[in-house]
């Protein structure tokens, strides 16, 4: 369903177009062999070129080349076989060389695109180019009141900017974007996808027109740094445009922030004050040249992408779309998921992770990968359920203490006295005595009051202190009752 | 004591290698002269004691038979050369207290080869300038204005470099070219400056005036002193995305090569209007040596010439307004108490650099802005181009090119101060070269009527500079002095 914004005389669509900011994982910066550790004490990481010193020289870091050639192999786009630097100029404390070595006209990756889902549907979004610059250092102002503080261990570290095409048009397509983006980069590892440490960011540009409209003025929200923000950014940003133009009033292009707490957007500067950065190439370094060989390396060293994997996984272990979705999302699930299915029921598997794992997970706060559960512990767990030794419900319940606990499985359930009552002649003498108790209600079952069954049902659970094999009790009541 | 003032540094290699005199001797001596005339400004910051310790280093090397190729040679490093608990101001007041903790690889590597550091010379401001006369630390005088009894400038930027050789006050000194800034003071000094193809040496730990011109090289009095000093600067370094791969040649073979068969091309564009009857004259009589050498004259062309001044004080100051951002006060230098922020910026950096840094900053600015782009520096790199293809297409005719190295002779102190114009002429003969990265050198070649030397300038191909050496050492043959 289009995503549509009711003003007062109109519907409004939305048109958003994401620059997503992600840090490479790489020990050294874009242009110094300063580690970009975090964490660290201030300016302890800063070399020459990090701090802008008289005579100091940018040298390329080979393997930030290289993630960059990979992030754009699996951003289906075009590498480019040369790129260019240029320095994009502007004053600020915490930009000590006085300019960002950044990418302007020729960036090292063109054109590509990526699949999102929304509502069942898949959806491509267009990628306008990445290209390569360098991290500004970091501004301190509540250190001290008269006096402001620069801590450079940031600075020249590697960025990726990655542009989008304004193909999105809702705030869940934005969300969904920024997600798969960035499962995408994790995947290949070229940068961690941490938005909290500001790893990953977005400048969000949002636009409004009525349909069929052309392009409207758009604003760019700046440094948004949570998916969640993203989207209430663009709600605001969108709405708040609507107003202007339905009160007669022009938009006016700028550049805005996102105040998270009051959950709005403000004014940051207007074009008219807007920096001229007199963009120019370089010349301390030398055009990039990317080499067909090294294209290829770099393509046989790309793992399976969530795509390709969901893919897979819906053809090889029948899983429905969604659930495909949710597992590769995240590869460290997507493993634990292929590990745990081998001899298993994909859908009793895709359902414990997606349900009592990712829970789990959730309260200790850790992912799949980084948890320490092996796949093995949750699998004897649904082993002892498939074989009926423990009900669906009993293993639920024991689950945290389960996982806490050292044992296996079995030995696990032994300990707590949690096996299941699978003995007909046992679970027979239940029913019996659940039927013989209530004389009434089997004539009244018998003449047509069929709710009644699960009445029996749940007086035999109770009896047995819930460790009937659920199934069983149900196949033997229904004899019975048939008697 | 010996008298070293007319000393060359291959002599000196001699002398000290017959143990006719030691490194401490001679550094000595340098200290004793510099102190002496220091009217002359040769030198921001002295490094006396530092000279000392090397040359008693040096010695004891000498006598432990240990000799590096340029063992006990007392020289001056420009102060755009950051050196390692050194002061180095690149002639600023935004750096007069800066002490960097990092040596440049160009001065390393004379360290490495044995050379002595007496202070570090005067320079133009950020090595913008022709006269040595926008130093933040005082004019610099040019010694053979005694001579006619003026106060002459010695060229510029490297002109501390330039007058402390033609004084004797060193052996030989570090200078940087951009524009001309090796050449032109060496032609003003009577010296012999040699611009190294680009690439050929490091710049790092060189302060950056403009990064695809910059390029250091020797000042000295002798041909085969600058293929000495260039050895031994030269070097392919990783900190340096431009620095060449290029393999180093023996700098010395240029002795073993003949110039007999050499096609010596004369571009007719640098007889331009305005270029001293004398300086002419050295022209065409450096022409007929070369033909009595058994060389091949022939005339050329150099279309592009007459834009090559123009393209220069475009590109070369965008760079320049880049490459200075980084003075601001904020981590190192010079700063201006300040309200804030941009208080703070424009009083540091209005207050920090000098008249013709800050007008080189606006038009590098200028040049580079929104709207001005295309027109000025877009087109000034495409110009660049149509340079070095001239360049290319004259050099499938000819082997060398041989011109004046500047229009006129030294001139006075304050002349040519009212119009940045009329100083950035200077350059007109230096840039095209500078502009096409090639190997070019000033030999000394005669003089004017009022015996003011002439230097004539030969540019050579990428990288061939033994055949630059080789011409020059021609010249060094052929002038009668």
């Amino acid at each position: 369903m289009t995503y549509l914004i009711e003003g007062k005389k109109d519907s409004w669509q939305v048109v958003l177009g994401l620059e997503v900011h992600a840090q490479i994982s790489s020990k050294s910066k874009l242009f110094s062999v300063a580690s970009t550790n975090w964490g660290s004490d201030p300016n302890t990481q800063v070399e020459l070129v990090d701090c802008g010193m008289p005579g100091a020289l940018p040298v390329i870091n080979e393997y930030c080349v290289d993630q960059a050639v990979l992030t754009g192999l699996s951003l289906n786009a075009e590498i480019k076989k040369m790129s260019i630097f240029d320095r994009k100029n502007y004053f600020y404390p915490d930009l000590p060389q006085g300019y960002q070595i950044s990418q302007f006209e020729h960036p090292i990756v063109g054109k590509g695109h990526i699949n999102i889902e929304i509502e069942g549907k898949v959806k491509k979004i267009g990628i306008t180019r990445l290209h390569l610059e360098q991290d500004a250092g970091k501004s301190l102002h509540d250190q001290d009141i008269k006096n402001s503080y620069i801590d450079l261990n940031r600075s020249g570290c590697a960025l990726m900017e990655i542009v989008s095409e304004p193909d999105l048009s809702s705030p869940i397509e934005a969300a969904e974007y920024v997600k798969k983006l960035r499962s995408i980069l994790r995947y290949i590892g070229s940068c961690d996808g941490n938005m909290e440490k500001g790893n990953l960011r977005a400048d969000v540009n949002v636009s409004v027109k009525r349909e069929g409209e052309k392009l409207g003025t758009r604003c760019e929200i700046k440094n948004v740094n949570s998916i969640k923000f993203i989207q209430q950014a663009i709600e605001f940003e969108a709405k708040r445009q609507v107003n202007i133009i339905e009160n007669g009033e022009k938009i006016i292009q700028e550049t805005r922030l996102f105040d998270p707490n009051k959950c709005e957007t403000r004014s940051m500067r207007s074009k008219e004050e807007s920096h001229d950065y007199r963009y120019f190439p370089d010349p301390d370094l030398p055009p990039l040249i990317i080499s067909d060989e090294k294209v290829i390396s770099l393509k046989e060293k790309l793992p399976e992408l969530p795509d390709e994997k969901k893919d897979r996984f819906m053809r090889e272990f029948n899983l429905s779309s969604y659930d495909a979705e949710v597992i590769v999302n995240d590869q460290g699930t997507a493993n634990f998921f292929e590990k745990l299915v081998k001899g298993r029921d994909s859908k009793v598997v895709t359902n414990w992770i997606t349900g009592e794992v990712f829970s789990y997970l959730k309260k200790i706060n850790k992912d799949i990968k980084n948890s320490g559960i092996a796949p093995e512990k949750i699998g004897s767990l649904i082993d002892l359920i498939v074989d009926e030794k423990i009900s669906n419900r009993q293993a639920k319940e024991v689950f945290e203490e389960y996982m806490k606990s050292m044992d296996d499985a079995t030995t696990f359930i032994e300990k707590k006295g949690l096996v299941q009552l699978s003995d007909q002649s046992e679970i027979y003498k239940i029913i019996d005595q659940v039927l013989s108790d209530n004389p009434k209600m089997v004539d009244d079952y018998k003449n047509g009051k069929d709710k009644l069954f699960g009445f029996f049902i749940g007086q035999v659970m109770k009896i047995s202190k819930g460790k009937a094999n659920p199934k069983l009790v149900n196949e033997l009541l229904v004899k019975r009752l048939k008697e | 004591m010996n008298d070293f003032e007319n000393l060359s540094i291959s002599s000196a290699i001699e002398g000290l290698a017959n143990k006719n005199f030691t490194s401490l001797e001679l550094t000595e001596f340098f200290i004793k002269k510099i102190e002496k005339n220091k009217d002359l400004n040769c030198f921001i910051t002295s490094t006396f004691d530092k000279a000392i310790e090397m040359a008693k280093i040096s010695d004891q090397k000498i006598k432990e038979n240990e000799t590096r190729p340029l063992e006990g040679i007392p020289i001056g490093m420009k102060d755009l050369f950051c050196t390692n608990g050194v002061r180095t101001t690149a002639g600023s007041k935004i750096l007069e207290n800066f002490v960097p903790f990092y040596e440049s690889t160009v001065s390393n590597n004379l360290w490495n080869s044995g050379a002595i550091m007496l202070g570090k010379t005067n320079m133009d401001e950020f090595a913008m300038g022709s006269a040595n006369t926008t130093s933040f630390f005082g004019n610099v005088k040019n010694p053979l204005g005694s001579k006619v009894n003026k106060e002459l400038v010695p060229g510029g930027s490297s002109g501390g470099s330039a007058s402390a050789v033609s004084s004797g006050l060193c052996l030989g000194s570090t200078g940087s070219d951009t524009g001309g800034s090796i050449r032109q003071p060496a032609s003003f000094c009577g010296l012999v400056g040699l611009k190294p193809t680009y690439g050929r040496c490091s710049r790092f730990g060189m302060i950056a005036f403009a990064s695809s011109l910059d390029q250091a090289g020797p000042i000295t009095k002798t041909v085969e002193d600058s293929a000495l000093m260039l050895q031994a600067m030269v070097s392919f370094d990783k900190r340096d995305s431009t620095s060449s791969r290029q393999s180093i040649p023996d700098f010395s073979d240029f002795k073993k090569l003949s110039i007999k068969g050499k096609r010596i091309g004369i571009p007719k564009e640098y007889m331009i209007d305005g270029l001293n009857s004398d300086i002419k004259k050295i022209w065409d009589s450096g022409i007929s040596w070369f033909k009595s050498e058994g060389a091949e004259i022939l005339e050329i062309s150099l279309p592009h010439t007459k834009s090559a001044l123009p393209t220069y004080y475009i590109i070369a100051p965008a760079e320049a307004s880049a490459n200075l951002a980084r003075y601001d006060g904020i981590r190192y230098g010079f700063r201006h108490n300040a309200d804030d922020l941009n208080d703070l910026y424009e009083k540091t950096r209005g207050l920090g650099f000098g008249k013709e840094v800050k007008r080189r900053i606006m038009i590098g600015t200028y040049v580079l802005s929104a709207g001005y782009y295309d027109a000025y520096y877009l087109k000034a790199l495409k110009v660049r181009k149509l340079i070095s293809q001239d360049f290319e297409d004259s050099f499938q005719k000819c082997d060398l090119i041989l011109t004046p190295t500047t229009p006129n002779v030294a001139f006075s102190i304050g002349e040519k101060q009212t119009n940045p114009i009329e100083m950035y002429l200077n350059d007109v003969l230096t840039v095209p070269a500078s502009l096409a990265g090639l190997p070019a050198i000033s030999v000394p070649s005669g003089f004017n009527s009022e015996k003011l030397p002439i230097g004539l300038q030969l540019i050579g191909k990428p990288f061939d500079e033994i055949s630059v050496l080789a011409a020059g050492a021609v010249i060094e043959e052929s002038r009668g002095f």
